[in-house]
């Protein structure tokens, strides 16, 4: 912790060094209301509707022709219910220089790898905020040294991190969290080094005519966390997060055919239980202005396939997914996106709605509903199934 | 001597009659013209807003930055940058036109870090919400149509060749635009477009031309109107600049993810 408090220091000295310069702010403030249709599973997760607020603030400066600039991101959600969801986070805090051959990064910042969209199968540089969502989106802020090499043949990215990031779990008062509870103050490290242990990644990424590749090599603390069972003195159980230190290799291609876009993940990791292979594959293919209206309608699908078989820390063991995105192109960028996947082995499933419109100029409004269906005592999602909920999010963008 | 004089005039008319252009050929020579005379600027750097009114009159802003890298014999390399609405601000579209094969298009959304590769054939959609469509805005290359010279008229003064143009691009939302081009400039004043069905569907004014590096000319402001919608967008440039030394480097996907 000691450790998290001189970041926090740093940035503060940051912030208020970039305060005084010349720059620009922007960012956006929220309100968000979930309700839960279901009463909970634990008693102690007594509550049916939570309120949360939101606040992220952005200052970019740039300078040397735009060549050099600094961007601070700092990120506050205060919870009605959940201590854990209080929190605070630096998603971002970077120095970045550009020459013509390479752009190197100093700093904390967020780094997206991969084409699929129900699952974000070979992403792996940060940590995923879980208390923010399921869907695994949110992620902190990860501190690093990034050197990217551009050559005519490709982008080659080499990635230092020195400071890992464990995963926030929901509070024991929460909706939405395991049952029974993670406690992130019983984490365990295969490294002696523990959060310290330094984690080095690579990936090269091109494209060639209509295919983006991505090959990846991630070595160090696994994002995702065994969860092991235990109990506490007076015989409560509770899961602790283990993050072993694994090797992990993957690819992600794109290919763009007219209105069909052809995508595919795959990876392949060792030094977390058993070495294992993972896939996430499929397509997204649009019809642009059905009906002779504006509106554009995408459909995809995507299978996703791990072969742990039972012992998976995900939940895509031997997944569909299928979904439909609506863009209606109007004033108000108004968009709708649902998505089904459907657990192979044991018939689960899980439903999931996203809709956003613009009000005024400044006004986004938005709507997520997330339903879990006929899930299985075995499975990791049964967890939160009695946590179907919808959620409305209104935030002012400045 | 008389022999001589009569046959540069006999060679003159055989060719002229050789020559004697059909509307095609007529129409495609002036906007050939036109190409030659607006090239060579290298890149371009300009910021853009938009106003987006409807039938009721009420309106909506957009801006962006964009910066445009000439590509001889091929499409040009463009990156959008918005900077409002605010909650898509630091949205960036890179695209790589061409003449004749599909484009490439990237799509970068700032709150996921992600750059999205996206199907260039949605050329008939809106952009942004707005009367545009992507095909609109995007590079305007000689191969993208067929052309028929139609007439010369005076359009507000001033004299014109009006060029009627079949779009080539098998996805295209018209089935043909009449451009009145000026005669001074070489530069659009007005263009009709005419969707599928071959009705009157928007016009687009070219308003307040400046000349840059005394030979490019560019509209201070452009005005689509849709008739069958009533509604229209109004986009108003500033800040145009030229050979800025930008490369292709400027236009990669390392540079898109660093959109601000």
């Amino acid at each position: 912790m000691r450790t998290f408090k001189q970041y926090l220091f740093l940035f503060l000295i940051t912030f208020a060094s970039a305060a005084s310069y010349a720059g620009e702010w922007s960012g956006f403030a929220g309100l968000e209301l979930r309700g839960f249709n279901q009463t909970a599973q634990d008693t102690r997760q007594d509550h049916d509707t939570n309120f949360s607020f939101v606040f992220e603030p952005e200052y970019f400066h740039e300078w040397d022709d735009g060549d050099q600039s600094i961007a601070f991101v700092p990120y506050v959600r205060i919870d009605e219910h959940d201590n854990e969801r209080t929190h605070l986070d630096i998603r971002e805090l970077t120095y970045l220089k550009v020459s013509e051959r390479w752009e190197l990064r100093l700093g904390i910042r967020k780094v997206f790898w991969g084409v699929t969209e129900f699952q974000h199968l070979v992403d792996i540089i940060n940590q995923t905020d879980l208390v923010e969502n399921l869907d695994t989106e949110d992620k902190l802020g990860q501190p690093m040294i990034n050197l990217a090499l551009i050559n005519d043949w490709g982008t080659v990215d080499l990635f230092v991190m020195p400071y890992f990031r464990e995963r926030n779990f929901p509070g024991t008062s929460a909706r939405l969290r395991s049952i029974p509870e993670t406690r992130q103050d019983r984490s365990q490290f295969e490294s002696a080094a523990k959060e310290k242990h330094i984690d080095l990644a690579a990936r090269y990424s091109h494209y060639i005519g209509d295919w983006d590749i991505g090959l990846s090599h991630f070595y160090g603390t696994s994002r995702d966390p065994r969860l092991l069972f235990s109990t506490d003195s007076g015989g409560n159980p509770f899961l602790i997060p283990f993050y072993d230190i694994i090797n992990q290799t993957s690819a992600d291609i794109q290919t763009t055919k007219g209105n069909m876009l052809w995508k595919f993940e795959a990876l392949h990791r060792s030094g977390q239980g058993t070495t294992y292979n993972a896939l996430a594959a499929g397509f997204e293919y649009t019809f642009v202005g059905i009906m002779d209206t504006a509106l554009d309608l995408g459909v995809l699908s995507e299978y996703h396939y791990d072969d742990r078989d039972g012992l998976s820390t995900s939940i895509y063991e031997d997944d569909i997914a299928i979904g439909a995105r609506l863009a209606f192109n109007d004033v108000q960028s108004s968009e709708a996106l649902i998505g089904l996947v459907w657990d192979r082995d044991n018939g689960g499933k899980f439903f999931n709605i996203e809709a956003s419109r613009r009000l005024g100029d400044s006004w986004l409004l938005e709507l997520q509903g997330r339903f879990f269906l006929n899930q299985k005592r075995n499975d990791l999602a049964f967890s939160v199934s009695r946590d179907d909920y919808t959620e409305l999010f209104l935030s002012y963008n400045f | 001597m008389k022999k001589i004089l009569i046959l540069p005039i006999l060679l003159t008319l055989l060719l002229n009659s050789a020559y004697a252009e059909t509307p095609e050929e007529k129409g495609l020579a002036i906007v050939q013209e036109a190409d030659q005379r607006d090239s060579g600027w290298t890149d371009q750097v300009a910021d853009m807003s938009m106003t987006l009114k409807n039938k009721q009159g009420d309106s909506s802003n957009r801006v962006m930055r964009i910066t445009t890298f000439e590509v001889p014999g091929d499409g040009d390399k463009s990156l959008i940058t918005f900077d409002a609405p605010k909650d898509i601000k630091g949205t960036a579209f890179l695209s790589h036109t061409h003449s004749l094969t599909p484009d490439d298009q990237w799509l970068y959304l700032p709150a996921l870090k992600r750059v999205k590769r996206i199907s260039s054939s949605n050329k008939s959609g809106p952009f942004v919400g707005s009367e545009y469509a992507y095909e609109d805005l995007s590079s305007q290359e000689v191969e993208k149509y067929k052309y028929k010279w139609l007439r010369d008229e005076t359009l507000n003064g001033r004299e014109c060749f009006v060029i009627e143009r079949f779009p080539q691009y098998e996805h295209s939302g018209y089935t043909r635009q009449i451009v009145w081009l000026d005669k001074e400039m070489y530069q659009p004043l007005q263009l009709e477009f005419f969707d599928r069905k071959n009705s009157q569907l928007k016009t687009l004014q070219f308003l307040d031309y400046k000349q840059y590096l005394d030979q490019y000319w560019r509209p201070d402001s452009m005005q689509m109107t849709n008739h069958q919608t009533s509604k229209s967008t109004t986009l108003s440039w500033t800040d145009y600049k030229f050979k800025n030394g930008l490369s292709d480097r400027d236009f990669d996907k390392n540079t898109l993810k660093r959109a601000r």
